[in-house]
This record gives C-alpha cells, sequence and structure tokens, in this order.
C-alpha cells in the first residue's frame, strides 16, 4: 500500500475528528488552567459594577469584555471557572457509568443464564424510566454537591454501555480464539478482559465520548432547575439560571453561558460521531 | 399476539416495583419530613405526633409496605403544602403535561420525517449534509436556552406570543416548539437511517425496477418499511420527552407535573413528589407498552 492509499484508509470522520477535538481540546485546557486564564475572581461581588453589558454592546468596557452579573462578578471569569466544573462532572460521572455498564455487561455476555436475565432485566427497566426522574429525586434529597451530581448521574447512566458491551461479548464468545483459549485452560476472567475487553474498546470510547455530551446537559439542566451545585457555585448553568431571572434587563447573561454549554456539547458530539466514523464506516 | 402482549405486561410489574421502592428509600432515607415541616418553634410532642399521624415512627419494611399499600388503594398520602389528597392534586396536573407532551410530539414527528426522508433523499448531497449537521446542533442544544432564546424573539423583540403561561393557544406555541426540538434531532436521523436501508432492500429495487416514479417508491414503498424503527425511537424518547418537560415547563410557568414536582421538591412535599414520580412512570410505561404493541401488529417478527 502505497502512503497515500494509507493516508485514504486512514480518513474516515477525520474532518469531525479534527473539529470536535479542537473545541473540547481548547474547552479543557481553559478548565485545567482556568486560574490563569480569568482575569478575575469568579466569586469577587462589585455592586457598583452591577449589571455591565459585554464590551460589543452599548456601555461595555474592555475591563469586562463580557460583562458582569447581577453582583458585578465577572461574567467570562465565571464562565472559564465553570468550564471546570462542567467538564469534570461530565467526564467523571461517565467514567463511573462506562465502568459499572462495561462490568455488568461483560458479566450478563459471558455468563449468560440467569445473571444475564436479572442484569438486562434491570437495564430495561431502568431505561424506561428517564434519568433525570432519578437525579432530580435524589439531588432533591441529598442535596447538591459535585459528588453526588457524578454519583446519581453514573449509577442512572450504565443501561447504554451494558447493553452494548453484552451484545458484543455474547457474538464474541463464540469465535475461535475465544474456544481456544478455553480449551488452554484459561480462567473465565483472564478471557474476558485479556482476550475480549480489547475488542470491544472500540466501540466503547463512541458510546463514551457521546455520553459525556449528555451528562454535561444533564448536568447543566440540574442545575437550572436549582438542582445542581447550589450558588453562588459558578457552574454553566447555574449562570444561565441566574440569566433567567434578569433575561429582560441583561439578555447576555444567559445568552453567553447558554453558548458555551452548546459549544461544549456540540465539540463532544462531533468527536464521538468521528469516532463512530472511523471505527464503523458503514453505521 | 395475545401471548406477547401478556409477556410484555409482566415486565411492567417488577419495574414499577423498582420506581417505588427507589422513591420510597430516596425520601425516607433523607430526613425526617415531620421536622423539616414543622417550624423550629414546634416542640417534641408536636412532631411525635405528627410522626405518628404520618407513620415515620414505624419500621423500614413496615412503612415500606404500608406505602405499597396505600398507593395501591390510590392513596398518597396528603399533601402538606396543599392540604389535600396529593393524588388529585397530581392528576389534576397532567392533562396540562399531556397537552404540552402530545403538542411537542406531532411537531417533532411530523417535521421528523419530512426532513429525514429529505436527507435521505438528497443523500450525501448539500440538503442532506445540511439538515445532519442540523441535527447534531440540535441534539447539543439545550432546551432550557433554546426556549429562553425563543421568548427572547418571539416574545420580547417581535411581541407575537407570550412569555409564559397557559390559556390561549398562542401560550401553547412556545413550549412545544422547545419541548419538540429536544426529540426532533434524533428524529430526523433516525427516519434517514431507516428510509436509507429501506431504499437498499429487494423490493425497493423490485418497485423502480417496475417503472414507478421515485415519489411513489419513496412514499409507497420505502417509507411504510422504514416506519417500525421510527416508532420504536418513538417508544424509547417518551420518557426523555416528559423528562424534557419538566424543564420546559418550569421555564414557561406551564401548569403541568414538572413545575408542581419541581416546586414540591422545594418544599419538600413528599406525597406529590412520590405521587408525580409514580404517576409520570406509570405513563411512560403504559405508552412504551402501547408503542411495543403497535410495532408487533405492524411487524409480525417483533413477536417474539
Amino acid at each position: 500500500m502505497s502512503e497515500t492509499t494509507l493516508r485514504l484508509a486512514a480518513s474516515p470522520g477525520r474532518g469531525k475528528l479534527i473539529l470536535g477535538g479542537l473545541l473540547v481540546g481548547g474547552i479543557v485546557l481553559m478548565a485545567i488552567f482556568a486560574d490563569w486564564l480569568a482575569p478575575f475572581d469568579p466569586y469577587q461581588q462589585n455592586l457598583r459594577l452591577r449589571l455591565r453589558p459585554p464590551m460589543w454592546d452599548e456601555g461595555g468596557s474592555a475591563a469586562h469584555p463580557l460583562g458582569t452579573d447581577n453582583f458585578g462578578r465577572d461574567l467570562l471569569s465565571r464562565l472559564i471557572h465553570g468550564s471546570r466544573l462542567s467538564v469534570m462532572v461530565g467526564v467523571a460521572a461517565m467514567l463511573l457509568a462506562a465502568s459499572l455498564g462495561t462490568l455488568l455487561g461483560l458479566v450478563a455476555g459471558w455468563r449468560g443464564g440467569r445473571v444475564e436475565a436479572l442484569i438486562m432485566r434491570l437495564a430495561d427497566a431502568q431505561l424506561s424510566i428517564p434519568e433525570i426522574l432519578l437525579a432530580i429525586l435524589v439531588v432533591a434529597a441529598i442535596g447538591g454537591s459535585a459528588m453526588n451530581l457524578v454519583l446519581v448521574l453514573g449509577v442512572s447512566g450504565w443501561m447504554v454501555h451494558a447493553r452494548v458491551v453484552f451484545g458484543l461479548t455474547r457474538s464474541l464468545r463464540e469465535r475461535p480464539f475465544v474456544e481456544a483459549a478455553i480449551s488452554q485452560g484459561a480462567s473465565g476472567a483472564f478471557i474476558v478482559f485479556r482476550h475480549i475487553l480489547p475488542h470491544l474498546l472500540p466501540v466503547m470510547s463512541v458510546v463514551a465520548t457521546l455520553q459525556v455530551a449528555q451528562m454535561i446537559l444533564q448536568e447543566t439542566a440540574l442545575s437550572f432547575l436549582g438542582l445542581g451545585l447550589p450558588p453562588p457555585a459558578a457552574t454553566w448553568g447555574n449562570i444561565l439560571a441566574e440569566g433567567r431571572e434578569r433575561l429582560f434587563v441583561a439578555p447576555w447573561i444567559a445568552n453567553l453561558s447558554g453558548a458555551a454549554i452548546v459549544l461544549l456539547v456540540w465539540g463532544v458530539n462531533i468527536l464521538g460521531n468521528g469516532l463512530r466514523e472511523r471505527f464503523d464506516p458503514r453505521g | 399476539m395475545l401471548r406477547y402482549v401478556l409477556r410484555r405486561l409482566a415486565l411492567v410489574a417488577p419495574t414499577m416495583g423498582l420506581v417505588l421502592l427507589v422513591v420510597f428509600v430516596v425520601l425516607r432515607i433523607t430526613g425526617d419530613p415531620a421536622e423539616l415541616f414543622l417550624d423550629a418553634t414546634a416542640g417534641p410532642a408536636e412532631i411525635a405526633a405528627l410522626r405518628a399521624r404520618l407513620g415515620l415512627d414505624q419500621p423500614l419494611p413496615v412503612q415500606f409496605a404500608r406505602f405499597v399499600w396505600d398507593l395501591l388503594h390510590g392513596d398518597f398520602g396528603t399533601s402538606l403544602s396543599h392540604q389535600a389528597p396529593a393524588l388529585p392534586v397530581v392528576v389534576e396536573r397532567l392533562g396540562a403535561t399531556l397537552q404540552l407532551v402530545a403538542a411537542a410530539l406531532g411537531l417533532a414527528v411530523t417535521l421528523g420525517i419530512a426532513l429525514g426522508l429529505v436527507a435521505a433523499s438528497f443523500r450525501d448531497r448539500l440538503a442532506d449534509h445540511a439538515i445532519s449537521a442540523v441535527a447534531v446542533f440540535g441534539q447539543s442544544m439545550p432546551s432550557f436556552w433554546l426556549g429562553l432564546l425563543l421568548i427572547q424573539a418571539f416574545a420580547l423583540e417581535l411581541g407575537w406570543l407570550p412569555t409564559s403561561g397557559s390559556g390561549t393557544p398562542a401560550h401553547l406555541v412556545l413550549p412545544a416548539l422547545t419541548l419538540s426540538a429536544f426529540l426532533l434531532p434524533n428524529f430526523i436521523l433516525v427516519t434517514r437511517t431507516a428510509v436509507l436501508e429501506a431504499q437498499r432492500e429487494a423490493f425497493a429495487t423490485t418497485a423502480r425496477a417496475k417503472g414507478l416514479g421515485p415519489m411513489r417508491v419513496l412514499l409507497r414503498h420505502v417509507l411504510p418499511n422504514a416506519l417500525n424503527p421510527i416508532i420504536s425511537v418513538l417508544g424509547l424518547q417518551v420518557g426523555h420527552l416528559i423528562a424534557g418537560s419538566i424543564v420546559t415547563e418550569t421555564i414557561f410557568a406551564w401548569p403541568g407535573v414538572g413545575r408542581l414536582m419541581i416546586g414540591s421538591i422545594y418544599q419538600r412535599d413528599v406525597p406529590i413528589v412520590a405521587a408525580a414520580v409514580v404517576v409520570v412512570s406509570l405513563v411512560i410505561m403504559l405508552t412504551n407498552l402501547l408503542v411495543d404493541v403497535v410495532q408487533a401488529i405492524l411487524d409480525p417478527r417483533v413477536r417474539v
């Protein structure tokens, strides 16, 4: 194979991977270096500078490029710091959901029988109830903290992973290389982790990436409903909820935080779709 | 067919049991509703009296059994803030939620199938790429911001529609649009994929070989065969739709179950929250059941 055909073969989803990667990478870098990037302390109030519009509007100034909120806090700094919480909660919740779901899916697919029936029925049952209903219940009851959000979103999101992993594990179980491993006397756990799991990684990465987008949307929705991190925490959902209170006088607060959420979630979705095209060109 | 319906029905009971258990555990483990509800001046005797009245002095398993038993009799307890039985309060609000959900669903299905058909017919051309890109962008759009944008555009700038509330058809427009945007991307993408797949089938080739025009092949032969995946997405999305209506109702002050639920959470009105979650779950499950049965009627291959 010449170099050009190699490059062509490597091209499915390439544009999406680059665009999504740039967007997500940029926001993740912003989250990591928030302390250096933010021009002001996101919690520092200055009541004389309340509700200043962004610099491109009349009355705005370059000192607060995106304007200020109802307490005179710098909106740019709050949005930069907010990226940290959204990214962290989204990724951590996905990791929890993926670990739970992968483990249960592997067990169900490998063992079959009653274990399979139990796990997959549980997945069906939980799938028919929207995650946000459970999240609302739990967060309302035990309060909103980053840890509680991760726990409740993680525990209510394992089913997608379990279904995908289960289906693939069951079909891989019948393949000759697994039979060969069994006949050599390998233990079930060894085969599952050494021979089956590596085959699942590409598909799992697609499901996991797309789920991060869902998790971020749910976290911001809960914050918006007042069930996320309690104010004054600078999360994008909180900022948007505060912006809603001032929608008529200071629409930029809601609109800029909304735009931040869209950019991140859109980036993650594009990245996930790019990964899917790369690993499964038919889909 | 009857066996299929019965077997499918048998799945509802354990799921409902799971919902009840979660609701019960979450609401009881978190603190004493009696103490939270009475104000700080209430003495221990008053708290004990309220606890006894609510059955909170019993062991947890007994409380759970009583909880389920009462629910089976339609008794969800008395709402502490409405001073009325909880179930009628919730059911009274259900109509508004169902109205909103039905309007949004109608919009999403019609537009979704139409746009999905266009995208599939112009596969890999500009229209397809544009529609698919808009759909992916729509999936990334939080409905609460979309709702606020619509309010800014149509209520504040143009003044065509009211910002929030209910009562006239005009009040329904913005909430229904917001909620349908929540579903539309999925319907577009699924319709597109399902239509593309049906087009590859032998019967589509046969229809074309008979000399039928492309519109007739698409609408008479391809679309009916692409309906099943679309309906199954509809079933999967009903839950999300109702969840989305919680947010939408909050934005537009729509007097449905979602807004009641959020308000009751702030007031720690346990019976209302429990009744709302149970009623909503039941509606979702029955809708899922209905969707499955419709699918089994349309496509005998499903009935296995």
